[in-house]
């Protein structure tokens, strides 16, 4: 299979769009997420995207062929959620290395399908690690700021047993995402390198930060370039921001990316910001209209959606790219 | 990724790339508890949020980095590392610049690493432990995310000249770059800047090595980068701020030039370049570049009239001229005993009653020597000063106040704040800790029972009970006295005791203190080892309306930190004695050299000329035991200490002179040589003295540690019997001790508790002197494995020398039984005086005594923890009961 370094050197890659918003679609209730193993779960289930993986794998596989069919090189895992401690809110920490597993197995096969159907357009797949629901560099008590709720060793060893299962499960890439606490990430990053060492392999990593607001900065308080800077110790294949913000909003941060590092840039913003009833209503020309600033701009060289996105905004974003060369990963700074 | 900028790029908040524009980035250091006393005292006692106001000072100030140390004896560095980190972090006017995470212990540093989220500089690591240690730290700081200051700094020893920095700083590159794959601009070399104009030839050469060294590692080790402390080099100007404002700028200047982009420099101690007086300028730059011969004489003649009208001194007694307590405080804070009786006597015909005196007069001066002491601005010596005349001033009273009490009886007894019990325990002859926190007490008007050395645990009990003692403080310096502090826990357990306990001195410890004492004792038990904290902790034990809740906080602390301390304890592991046997140090014993000694046997040294030992003391434990900290002679000239230091000093020198130049004190010492091998069981040494057989008995470590690393025992440096060579070693016993007691006894009838302390402090210092002397004479002479050796005093205290002088109830042979067999082999006590206690601490207490160790390849090591199973051995090649090893061995038996 060609490598995911040369094909980003002759175009720009599409990742795929939201996994929640196209499971909201399902309308899925309680009995669906318990299916027939966890229906005597004594904690209640809905919500919890990432075990669908386990009780409906079809629609898990159905969304990633949508997003392969609109024209994604890359799909990424059901698993943003898979850590022990993000999976604690449902007591399922010792399901996360099947979730994981799962899930990377599951998005691979529907990728080797659509590969061998167009082997000069390989498709690839990313193991989603999300942030966790806690901050390793934040205190969720205002009136102790020196408070941890999680440590470092906590968080790089939850990381790391997702890692192993991502990779088990047949991921290609590794994607380090929606970083609102760059410690956390560091903390990710630092399990892969262990990873890493211990199977002796190599596989690409794209990591993606989150400029929470307006201030322009994560919400453990850097800026851009202090982020990129605090990430930039070990090999990546990308460094990027998702979530949180439009695509227009995303503009100068990826900016800043694209003039300070000789990574791929990625970018997968929501579908605007969310409206008074907390939907994104972005149609897939608006967001188009927009990610055109960044390839006429030439910022980056991954780009797909987050959430509120569909495969009719990947589909649009495919359409666009494909008339634009790559941004050039030679930087003079 | 070819042409991307190779520059150190870090983050807080925000990013500080490290360019040529940059110029030269300034690292803040006042958040450095080695640096700052007032740092250091804001943690000590917890006050996060008046430390925090430094970091911030310091970024308000300029400060582009700021360097974060808790490395103190006092503090759990890795806990306060953490705790103030976790702050720093939350205040993003602090947070927006990187951290520098400065310690000399990996665990700090890790722990720091795991809290920060930008790019942090660690500072630092260096080759100085060997490169796999190097290697382990560099790939995990990478991993972290961090650059590194790299120190030049190599197993041998620090670089102090151009070829050793352009040596160390080569090979710790290329390991990082090539071996570690370590970014090369994330490098930072420390080339250690040293002092000029010292007046010492070998010190000329410091600036301009240290900036020539920079020019070659920036020329020939591409991206790294180059830091130092700059102040450093003007040390020898103290007290001078426009030389040395001079001497930085200057320094700066062609440093910078050079390349070094990266520095500590206090702001306000620099001068700008183009400002500097022609004249001045010029000799600076004399110095700095070593251009002339008499560069230095012409730099301090100049400097001499740059400050010469401020620094006339004369004896300014004006201040006689005031009110009278302001004289009194004034004597009191400054410890002038001159004027004092006058001045009480003035007081006492003022007063009704001569107690108020005390009460009223005296008391409102030491409370202000108490206050400046406790906000660091008085250092001990001071306070050891005012207590000396507020104890003159106290006797000259007492005459009165006991007429006062035949007037009127029913006047109770004045107790003061309350009474304090101190002893150092039985079988300890070691005191001068336990004197000055008895000094400092009784100056904060605490009455004191001291019950002196060695003093058996029924005498404490019996003096508690019949002095009705509020507190009662043991001290001990040598590992067997935990054991009897364990003991007198239990017996005042037994006896249904109430009041607190403290424990102090060398070998004590919060963690033997929370794990092995304060289980014994169901009252208060409370570790002090720092005579200004033993005030505040008396303090609070004694306040009567918050004891309660003290103590129960102090007891709590304690559970805690025992719980953390075995749980941590548990994580290590330990190999097999048989496993560690195994892995013992190797010596190649067919190649290895063998030096026989020149003469074999043993010699009496009967009375040593003192004059010769002195260029052999190394001061720098002298101004610790005066809680001085800092290296001589660099704390002559400290920011903070120095004046004090160099008062001090210059007491000691006073004192040296008058009593060597009066024979008042002799000292007398004992060495052997003998044949000697290495037994089959691998630990024990067979040494042949006067035709009969001795067996040292040695101990292994068996503490797991990395692959590769030898488990040592003094043993391996001796050849085996089955190599079929005669080898060597050696014991000996020096002491300076004769006649010290006395002294101190006489000064202290005096009431002169200072020169009582400086006189024992002296002594030790002697007797270590002694034992460095001896070991060079050893080495060059009476052995003579090492004829041609040159080292001057410095690289005498770091060790540079061939062989090993190892000392029982030290790291290499913590245990002190072997001092047993040293006695009967060299008949020490017949020969030359010297006795064992049975807790077998030398007496007199100024007495060292060790082994001889000579191959090239023996080295000092830490013994670390043991595990039964060597004990059982040990008890058995020694014959003794197990229990009776156990007992004598236990703080070295892992607890798990």
């Amino acid at each position: 299979m060609t490598r995911i370094q040369d094909i980003l050197e002759e175009r720009i890659l599409v990742l795929d769009g939201a996994m929640g918003t196209m499971l909201q679609r399902y309308k899925f209730t309680e009995e669906d997420f318990r299916g027939e193993r966890f229906k005597d779960w004594q904690h209640p289930l809905q919500g919890n995207n990432d075990l669908l993986s386990l009780t409906q794998p079809e629609a898990i596989a159905e969304v990633h062929r949508k997003y392969f069919a609109a024209g994604a090189d890359i799909v990424e895992t059901n698993t943003f959620s898979g850590t022990t401690i993000a999976m604690a809110d449902y007591h399922m920490e010792d399901l996360v290395y099947e979730l994981n597993y799962e899930s990377a197995r599951i998005a691979k096969m529907v990728a080797d399908e659509f590969t061998e159907k167009e082997p000069n357009k390989p498709r690839f797949v990313a193991g989603s690690i999300g942030p966790t629901n806690k901050t390793a560099s934040m205190s969720p008590d205002v009136n102790d700021p020196g408070f941890r709720a999680v440590s470092f060793d906590e968080l790089r060893i939850a990381y790391k047993q997702q890692v192993e299962a991502l990779l088990d499960g047949g991921s290609d890439i590794l994607l380090v995402e929606t970083i609102f606490d760059t410690l956390n990430a560091k903390a990710a990053l630092f399990a892969i390198e262990e990873v890493k060492e211990e199977r002796k392999i190599d596989p690409p990593i794209m990591v993606s930060g989150t400029i929470t607001d307006a201030s322009g900065r994560t919400l453990s308080g850097q800026t851009a370039e202090a982020f990129l800077i605090s990430i930039s110790h070990i090999p990546i294949l990308s460094v990027g921001f998702n979530c949180a913000l439009g695509a227009n909003q995303l503009v100068p941060h990826l900016e800043v990316l694209s003039s300070k590092t000789n990574h791929a840039v990625s970018a997968h913003p929501n579908a605007g910001l969310p409206n008074a009833f907390g939907e994104y209503d972005e149609t897939p020309e608006q967001m188009a209209e927009q990610i055109k600033e960044y390839v006429e701009k030439g910022l980056v060289n991954i780009v797909g959606g987050c959430c509120g996105t569909t495969p009719e905004h990947i589909t649009a974003i495919a359409n666009l790219i494909s008339k634009y060369d790559p941004r050039s990963m030679m930087v003079e700074n | 990724m070819s042409n991307e900028k190779r520059f150190l790029r870090l983050s807080g908040l925000e990013p500080l790339v490290v360019t040529p524009d940059t110029n030269f980035i300034n690292v803040g250091e006042r958040t450095n508890v080695a640096g700052s006393r007032k740092f250091l005292r804001l943690i000590k006692e917890e006050k996060f949020e008046e430390a925090l106001d430094v970091a911030r000072e310091q970024v308000e100030g300029g400060a582009q980095i700021i360097d974060i140390n808790m490395d103190d004896g006092l503090i759990d560095g890795k806990e306060a590392m953490v705790k103030f980190l976790n702050l720093v972090i939350a205040e993003p006017d602090i947070a927006r610049v990187p951290i520098m995470i400065d310690s000399s212990k990996w665990e700090i540093i890790e722990a720091g690493l795991q809290v920060v989220q930008g790019k942090s500089v660690v500072n630092s690591i260096s080759l100085k432990e060997g490169k796999e240690e190097f290697l382990h730290h560099a790939k995990l700081i990478k991993r972290y995310g961090a650059a590194v200051i790299v120190m030049a700094f190599d197993e041998v020893g620090q670089a102090d000249t151009y070829d050793r920095r352009i040596e160390i700083c080569k090979r710790s590159y290329d390991i990082l770059v090539n071996e570690v794959n370590f970014a090369p601009e994330d490098i930072i070399f420390d080339l250690n800047i040293f002092p000029v104009a010292t007046g010492m030839d070998e010190h000329k050469l410091n600036a301009i090595d240290f900036i020539e060294a920079t020019r070659w590692v920036r020329e020939n080790l591409p991206h790294a980068n180059v830091s130092g402390g700059v102040s450093n080099v003007s040390f020898s100007f103290r007290g001078n701020n426009p030389v040395r404002e001079a001497m930085h700028s200057v320094f700066l200047y062609h440093a910078i030039k050079a390349g070094m982009n990266m520095g500590i420099v206090n702001p306000s101690m620099l001068e700008v370049y183009d400002d500097i007086p022609k004249d001045l300028l010029e000799m600076v730059e004399d110095v700095i570049l070593n251009r002339r011969d008499d560069a230095t004489e012409r730099l301090l003649d100049f400097a001499d009239s740059v400050v010469g009208k401020a620094k006339e001194s004369k004896v300014d007694l004006s201040w006689r001229e005031e009110p009278l307590q302001d004289r009194i405080t004034r004597a009191l804070v400054k410890g002038i005993d001159q004027y004092i009786l006058e001045d009480v006597e003035e007081a006492r015909q003022a007063s009704d009653k001569p107690i108020e005196v005390i009460e009223g007069h005296l008391m409102i001066g030491m409370n202000v020597v108490g206050d400046l002491f406790g906000s660091g601005k008085m250092f001990l010596p001071q306070v050891v000063k005012s207590a000396r005349v507020m104890k003159k001033a106290v006797a000259y009273l007492l005459p009165y106040i006991e007429e006062e009490k035949l007037k009127n009886p029913q006047v109770g007894d004045d107790k003061g704040n309350g009474k304090i019990l101190m002893a150092t325990v039985k079988g300890d002859v070691h005191d001068i800790g336990k004197n000055i926190v008895s000094v400092v007490l009784a100056c904060n008007n605490y009455e004191i029972v001291d019950l002196g050395v060695m003093v058996p645990p029924e005498k404490i009990i019996e003096t508690a009970i019949k002095e009705n003692v509020d507190i009662i403080g043991l001290s001990g310096l040598i590992t067997p006295s935990l054991d009897e502090m364990v003991h007198l826990a239990k017996e005042m357990e037994r006896k249904s005791f109430k009041v607190p306990l403290l424990i102090g001195g060398a070998t004590t410890s919060k963690a033997h203190t929370a794990v092995k004492i304060d289980p014994q004792y169901s009252n208060a038990v409370v570790h002090v080892n720092d005579a200004s904290r033993a005030v505040t902790v008396v303090g609070d034990l004694l306040q009567k309306e918050t004891s309660g809740t003290y103590k129960n906080t102090i007891k709590e602390d304690y559970n805690v930190f025992r719980e953390k301390f075995l749980n941590r304890s548990q994580h290590k592991e330990y190999k097999s004695l048989e496993t560690a046997r195994k892995n013992k140090f190797q010596i190649d014993w067919e190649q290895s050299e063998i030096v026989k000694p020149k003469k074999l046997g043993i010699q009496v040294i009967e009375d040593i000329d003192m004059e010769a030992l002195l260029p052999f003391i190394d001061w720098t434990p002298f101004f610790r035991s005066w809680e001085l900290h800092g290296r001589y002679p660099d704390i002559l000239k400290d920011k903070v200490v120095g004046e004090q230091a160099t008062e001090l000093f210059a007491d000691a020198q006073n004192m040296l002179k008058e009593v060597l130049a009066n024979k008042k004190l002799s000292g007398k010492g004992i060495f052997g040589l003998f044949p000697a091998n290495t037994l089959s069981n691998d630990d024990d040494i067979e040494v042949e003295v006067e035709g009969e057989q001795f067996i040292f008995r040695t101990l292994r470590q068996q503490l797991q540690r990395r692959q590769g690393v030898p488990d040592y025992a003094l043993a391996d440096f001796i050849a085996p019997k089955s190599s079929g060579r005669e080898d060597y070693m050696g014991c000996f016993c020096v002491t300076t001790g004769f006649g010290t007691e006395e002294i101190a006894e006489k000064y202290r009838k005096d009431l002169d508790d200072y020169n009582s302390i400086m006189i024992k402090a002296l002594s030790d210092r002697l007797a270590e002197a002694f034992a460095e002397y001896l070991h060079e004479k050893v080495r060059t002479e009476y052995w003579g494995y090492a004829s041609d050796e040159n080292l001057d005093n410095e690289a005498l205290i770091e060790e540079k020398y061939k062989g090993i002088r190892p000392a029982p109830g030290y790291p290499a042979c913590p245990d002190h039984l072997e001092k047993l067999t040293i006695w009967d082999a060299l008949k020490v006590e017949e020969r030359i005086g010297v006795k064992l206690t049975d807790s077998l601490a030398m007496l007199p207490a100024s007495s060292v005594s060790g082994y001889y160790f000579g191959n090239a390849e023996s080295r000092y090591f830490g013994l670390g923890k043991i595990k039964e199973d060597q004990v059982r051995d040990f008890a058995k090649r020694k014959n003794i009961d197990y229990e009776y090893a156990a007992k004598w061995l236990a703080p070295n038996i892992a607890d798990n």
